[in-house]
């Protein structure tokens, strides 16, 4: 599917923004390059910037190619950054004590750039798939990267209204790290603790905004660890004690040790969530349910959004529109 | 030459001309609006006056549905989003669908009515004076903090069509005041903080037959499985039910 | 001695126009204030210590107690305290005790910190409609676990779980021991413990058997003096508790004068009576963090790995690199006693100059431990100077996972803070062996009173964390951005890890 669509799904939803930042991401897009990561970058200033990138890079692996992402003037959108994309190869030698070396070079490199910020921010770096993201309208950032110039068999999309600070393009949804991009509708009032201990396993959060913190927990959670997609929604949106004294002795027994290890990922506050890789899409909300969220279904396709009314622009036929549970996530998997 | 029903388009039409045409319709001496292609729409009849005006909206109209409205009715057929009947003081909202979280968020007067289900906090905070009485009835099954802080006006949940009125935690949490009525029976442990639970009596019964009537011929149901089933009772166990948990310095 | 009478430190009168003539203040007073002379009460001021126990009991409010009732020219270093230390030094030549927490006016961390709630952005939570959950595990959590996916679509957890105490509300009633304080006291220390699902500290006195109901609420006390410590006692606590150092006195160990040492607590103890409970300084089989690591080890094959085992240690400067190697040690918990902890009896010169503020510790404790990825290891406990609730929400924003209060529970039971706890004469019944005096407290009313204490915190705590948008304590902990420092600089921001208000 080209992002058209869904440019009109998220514009329908205008009222919920604030025109400071909007953002796409969408799976499948580099058929010829998905071996390699798919590094998208924002310089400040292409002439000064670009360079030390390239030398680090070089150091880590080898830069297959690398262009400019094409952008297209919009009159409501200011071109703050110069959007580049590599694709990039890292080389497992350079972290030979690794089990995953390639995931950890990248996950290392995205870190380090984007916390010595000189003038280079990576909001991209998974395979085969590319986020598109500014500060602006959906309609406007849609445009700018023409993103119905893109096919995917997975896209999210995001409408940002700032809460605790301006609107920058490294700040719009989505966030990504590796194959994982988030989503966020809400605010996550256990920031101060999630990001405390995802920051001791080594991920460092730069973008000023607590949605990024999601993406790492997803990917220690996952990745690292191991858990289903399911039992990370566990982790983050458990069940109330209350329930767990209620389950049977087994279920009690697992439900009460993923709060005891997760406790410090737990996510408090109002949220509706999504959460895409290379594989599936879920979405969940919090455990009290402070913001909405919808599903729905078409054959083999699966939509999940803020209203119902955004999925019928895409799909006007869609069926079996359905409120998830509180906490609990809806999972499509995507199968070949 | 006052026409006494109007056809709009709402296909692409932004929520306040929209509004703005209702509003002259009405102003008009319209009676019968009908919208079509509604996709989203927000705040559609908010505020409006005009006891005998009926509105129908085909498709899905967006949050805030009828919200501050006084007197019309407004037939949706589709399912509606986010708090449709917020702080709605008189007039019919009649849902041929689904609702979101937040129904009849804050209402004072009115009726609503839900064909199948609606979301979380239900009627919460509805309220009450004297014979000004909101009323929310669902047929199928609400989510958790149904009818939270609940100070009056009538609230019903039938779960019709296998579905369980409710299943989850905090039904009538910090109820003071108004009744939640559902079929059969709820699970103790989803009683919410101040609540408790009462087998209807016929008595009881019989003062709600005719709103059941009134919401199984909206839906061109049959009234009859409505009044034989029975029906539990959710109120207040006190009228300060936080009474305890403060004292002076 | 040429030095004379120093002045008063209080001032009885009694108000003859309302005064009855009942004579309870006589009858309670047990320092000697009171006395009869024909019709009328005779006072010795000079005796009173302000525990208020005459004026709690009097019928008509007839009585007046002064503090300071003689000026000195005042002065803002040579204050009455350091030349009144000195008269009593130049007449002993002695080590001044002295008890309860510091009494040196160093400004409270607690109270220039300042708590967020929600607005716009972010709903605030309604405890008393919508669930808050105030549960709190204490001991060693695994940092991640292994899940297998059953066939059925079941999920089996293949991890096992070290034991953990499971309490309702994360405050705890810290150590003190028979011995410094009467059975009663504890009694009515342990009853309001198992009623609230809470845990308190045996202290290094042993576990009386009239307590024996309600050692599953016991957190029994290994001190450097293992006074009453054998395999049976460590067996009926819930959890056993390594006392390395105690913020009140951090240095030196724990001291029972022997006017409290009665043959129950010799008993207890296992020491002769009237003589005095000193307990070393260090652990003499702990003279380096290996040796920590033994003892623990020790205590586990001994209760066989069935009991968290915590160490307490005394705030001090390198607390968080101390915390960090008990952590590795293999200790389910850490406790950390800031300087403003309270004792029975401690040097004045420790108690009031020895040691750091528990708030600037457990931050730091919280840092390190986050930063060498060690936090699951051990729960961290608070406490020195837990006055309130909102001390209590601080403290977990800061790091803690619960914290323990001593001074509190005490005063829930009417102790006035007069600080003479070590004469063992306490008027209240609570710091005191005398069979006459230990009889005024009665153990179920002082214990529902102690509930009630703790139960209006938690609830106050409640309606802090939903004002924040918080529903779980998971959140709340080591939450450091729902804090904002008011007016401290920018050093102490950085330790505590806290913008300033208005950032």
């Amino acid at each position: 599917m080209d992002g058209s669509k869904i440019k009109e799904a998220l514009a329908s939803m205008d009222e919920r923004g604030s025109g400071e930042g909007a953002g796409y991401v969408a799976y499948g897009i580099y058929p010829d390059y998905k071996e390699y990561y798919a590094l998208h970058v924002f310089f400040d200033n292409i002439r000064e910037d670009k360079a030390p990138l390239d030398n680090l890079l070089e150091k880590w692996g080898t830069i297959v190619h690398d262009e400019q992402i094409k952008t297209y003037e919009q009159p409501g959108l200011r071109k703050v950054h110069t959007p580049w994309r590599y694709f990039f190869r890292p080389d497992p030698h350079m972290m030979p004590k690794s089990t995953t070396p390639e995931e950890d070079i990248i996950t290392y490199l995205v870190m380090k750039v984007n916390s010595e910020r000189n003038g280079a921010l990576i909001f991209s770096s998974g395979k085969n798939l590319g986020v598109f993201k500014a500060a602006g309208w959906p309609e406007d950032v849609a445009n700018f990267y023409r993103i119905q110039d893109y096919k995917g068999y997975l896209w999210l999309a995001h409408n940002r209204y700032p809460t605790n600070t301006a609107g920058w393009w490294g700040g719009a949804h989505p966030f990504n790290l590796l194959n994982w991009s988030v989503v966020h509708n809400g605010e996550i009032t256990s920031y101060g603790t999630n990001r405390r201990y995802i920051e001791s396993y080594g991920y460092k959060c730069t973008m000023y905004t607590d949605t990024e913190v999601v993406a790492y927990l997803v990917d220690l959670l996952v990745r690292k660890h191991g858990l289903s997609e399911k039992m990370a929604v566990r982790a983050l949106a458990p069940p109330f004690w209350e329930e767990i004294d209620r389950m049977p002795a087994k279920e009690q027994e697992l439900n009460r040790a993923i709060r005891l290890t997760y406790g410090p990922a737990l996510m408090n506050g109002p949220f509706a969530i999504c959460v895409a890789n290379e594989n599936s899409l879920f979405g969940f909300t919090d455990r009290i349910k402070l913001r909405p969220l919808v599903s729905g279904e078409n054959g083999d396709r699966l939509f999940i959004s803020s209203e119902e009314a955004a999925i019928r622009r895409i799909d006007p036929d869609v069926g079996n529109i359905t409120m998830p549970k509180a906490g609990e996530p809806v999972i499509g998997t995507v199968y070949s | 030459m006052t026409m006494q029903s109007l056809r709009i388009d709402g296909r692409d039409l932004h929520y306040t001309p929209l509004n703005q045409q209702i509003r002259a319709a009405v102003a008009d001496g319209v009676k019968e609006i009908v919208i079509d292609n509604v996709l989203g729409q927000r705040f559609i009849g908010d505020g409006l006056r005009g006891d005998d005006v009926t509105i129908t909206v085909n498709g899905v109209p967006g949050g805030d549905l009828a919200m501050f409205m006084s007197g019309p009715t407004i037939i949706v057929n589709g399912n509606a989003d986010h708090a449709p009947g917020n702080t709605m003081d008189k007039g019919k909202v009649i849902i041929h669908g689904s609702a979101g979280d937040a129904v009849a968020h804050s209402m004072r007067g009115g009726r609503v009515y839900v064909r199948d289900n609606i979301g979380y906090r239900g009627g919460i905070h509805m309220k009450q004076y004297r014979e000004k009485r909101p009323i929310l009835v669902v047929g199928g099954s609400a989510r958790a903090f149904l009818g939270e802080y609940m100070a009056g006006g009538l609230l019903i949940v039938l779960g019709l069509n296998g579905a369980t009125p409710v299943s989850e935690r905090g039904v009538g949490s910090g109820i003071h005041g108004g009744e939640i009525i559902v079929r059969g029976k709820i699970a103790d442990e989803y009683l919410g903080t101040g609540a408790k639970q009462l087998p209807i009596t016929a008595e009881q019964k019989e003062s709600i037959r005719l709103i059941l009537e009134d919401f199984a011929s909206a839906f061109g149901l049959d009234p009859a499985t409505l009044l034989a089933a029975d029906y539990s009772r959710i109120i207040a166990a006190s009228a300060r039910p936080f009474a305890n948990k403060y004292t002076w310095e | 001695m040429s030095i004379g009478s120093t002045p008063l430190k209080f001032r009885v009168a009694i108000d003859t126009d309302r005064c009855m003539n009942c004579g309870r203040c006589i009858e309670n007073c047990s320092y000697g204030v009171y006395r009869k002379e024909g019709d009328a009460i005779r006072i010795n001021s000079r005796n009173c210590v302000a525990c208020h126990r005459c004026l709690a009991f009097c019928p008509r409010d007839a009585i007046e107690i002064e503090e300071k009732p003689n000026d000195y020219r005042s002065h803002p270093v040579w204050t009455r305290e350091a030349r009144e230390a000195i008269f009593n030094q130049a007449r002993t030549g002695k080590i001044v005790l002295a008890g309860m927490g510091n009494a040196k006016p160093y400004p409270i961390i607690f109270d220039q910190l300042v708590l967020d709630a929600c607005q716009v952005t972010n709903p605030s939570i309604d405890p008393l409609r919508e669930p808050m959950e105030l549960r709190t595990y204490i001991g060693k959590k695994p940092s991640s676990l292994c899940l297998r996916q059953l066939p059925g679509g079941d999920v089996e957890l293949r991890t096992k779980l070290t034991p953990n105490l499971q309490i309702e509300t994360p405050i705890m009633i810290g150590h003190m021991s028979y011995g410094a304080i009467s059975l009663n006291a504890q009694m009515a220390l342990a009853k309001a413990v198992s009623r609230i699902g809470t845990f308190m500290g045996t202290g290094e006195g042993g576990l009386h058997e009239s307590l024996y109901p309600y050692q599953s609420h016991m957190i029994v006390q290994v001190a450097s003096g293992r006074f009453g410590v054998d395999i049976n006692y460590l067996e009926r606590g819930a959890a056993i508790e390594i006392k390395i150092g105690q913020g009140a006195k951090p240095g030196i160990g724990g001291h029972l004068p022997g006017e409290k040492v009665c043959a129950d607590v010799s008993c207890t103890r296992m020491i002769p009576e009237g003589s005095d409970a000193i307990s070393p300084a260090p652990h003499h089989d702990i003279y380096s963090i290996e040796d920590l690591k033994q003892l623990v080890h020790s205590l586990k094959e001994a209760t066989e790995w069935k009991k968290p085992i915590f160490v307490k240690i005394a705030a001090v400067h390198n607390s968080a690199a101390i915390a960090a190697g008990i952590a590795r040690s293999g200790a389910d918990a850490v406790v950390v006693d800031g300087f403003r902890g309270g004792s029975g009896a401690t040097p004045r010169v420790f108690r009031d100059n020895v040691g750091i503020p528990v708030e600037a510790a457990v931050a730091s404790v919280d840092a390190k431990l986050r930063q060498q990825g060690i936090r699951n290891e051990v729960s961290v406990i608070a406490s020195g100077g837990i006055r309130e609730s909102a001390d209590v929400a601080k403290i977990i924003c800061l790091g803690a996972d619960a914290v323990y209060i001593g001074t509190s529970a005490l005063v829930a039971m009417g102790c006035r803070v007069c600080g003479t706890c070590y004469r063992g004469t306490c008027a209240w019944g609570i710091a005191t062996q005398k069979p006459e005096l230990v009889r005024r407290l009665d153990p179920e009313t002082n214990a529902v009173q102690v509930e009630n204490l703790i139960h209006g915190w938690t609830d106050e705590l409640a309606e802090l964390m939903g004002a924040a948008g918080i529903n779980s304590i998971e959140s709340l902990r080591g939450n450091r951005d729902r804090l904002r420092g008011y007016m401290l600089d920018e050093g102490l921001l950085n330790v505590l890890d806290v913008k300033t208000v208005g950032a």
